[in-house]
């Protein structure tokens, strides 16, 4: 059954996604994304070095929230705005659950709209990619 | 870790200044690289007919997708991969970069086969200081994304944290 809006009820939450990217992840996403930050794959970069570490990009999290909220929509609707803030660093292999939660549901200029808090939490618990999707759905 | 750091008035001369525009075409191929760069296992990304059995007129481009640049050598950021003529740069001699936050708004579908004309610019600056980074400037980049109809199909904001 294709997701409607009828069905969806504020408080609801979206099947959780869990993500453990290691280095070739990052690695097939900078070729895919086309940011070749070294910080992002290069241990000896001096900033990596500096940090003790490369990081996740934070475009690769980004990207997460959207994939997060494309499985719960199923292309049945469809994401009219997507954002996120960059609140802390992620490192590979290092597990982090992306999550979200409907919080508000109204229509506006004949499109059904629902908004949705997202999160994404690391191991130590921290929320460091706090965002928010507003999605149409199509019925 | 800067100390003290302050918006010159040269600085803020940057403000508002638009790139030059910069065409790309959105493929299946760039599609597929980007789908599987975030991990995905939808074949609506991956498979043009189940795009078609689910409604679209191609691949559609993933959720965030937007930033996937063309490269040309001598016309792109080799590192990331960007126009070099992108967005109105500053002179702030702060080595540290890290992203701060990124905003899409979208007006439509964008689906493989669509041609995007890219222009961003320089939307504000900021000075902000956190306790590990020091002194921090915060620079906002506005990119608006226009098909081949000539529609805006896509706003991006995006913040630059340089420390």
């Amino acid at each position: 059954m294709a997701l409607t809006w009828d069905s969806i009820q504020e408080g609801d939450a979206l099947p959780e996604l869990r993500k453990k990217p290691g280095v070739t992840q990052l690695v097939k996403y900078a070729a895919g994304g086309g940011d070749f930050n070294p910080l992002h794959h290069d241990y000896a970069f001096p900033q990596a070095k500096a940090l003790g570490s490369i990081i996740v990009h934070g475009r690769f999290k980004y990207a997460s929230l959207g994939e997060l909220v494309s499985n719960w929509l199923g292309h049945a609707g469809r994401i009219r705005k997507l954002s996120c803030q960059y609140r802390g660093m992620d490192f590979p292999d290092k597990e982090f659950v992306l999550g979200g939660t409907v919080k508000r549901k109204w229509e506006e200029n004949g499109e059904k709209l629902v908004e949705i808090e997202l999160r994404a939490i690391n191991e130590e618990g921290k929320d460091t990619t706090p965002g928010q999707a507003i999605v149409a759905l199509l019925a | 870790m800067a100390e003290e750091f302050e918006i010159t008035a040269k600085m803020k001369e940057q403000i508002g200044k638009k790139s030059p525009p910069w065409t790309f075409e959105l493929t299946t191929t760039s599609v597929r690289g980007f789908a599987r760069g975030v991990g995905y296992t939808d074949p609506v990304y991956f498979d043009v007919e189940a795009a078609k059995a689910a409604g679209y007129r191609n691949l559609p481009a993933p959720p965030t997708y937007l930033g996937t640049p063309v490269f040309i050598p001598g016309k792109s950021s080799d590192t990331f991969s960007g126009p070099i003529e992108g967005a109105p740069r500053v002179e702030h001699g702060l080595e540290g970069l890290l992203d701060g936050g990124t905003e899409t708004e979208y007006f439509g579908d964008l689906c493989a086969g669509d041609t995007l004309t890219v222009v961003s610019k320089l939307a504000g600056l900021d000075v902000r200081e956190s306790r590990s980074l020091g002194k921090m400037l915060i620079s906002t980049t506005e990119t608006t994304y226009t098909n081949q109809d000539g529609k805006v199909i896509a706003i991006q904001r995006g913040q630059a944290i340089f420390y």
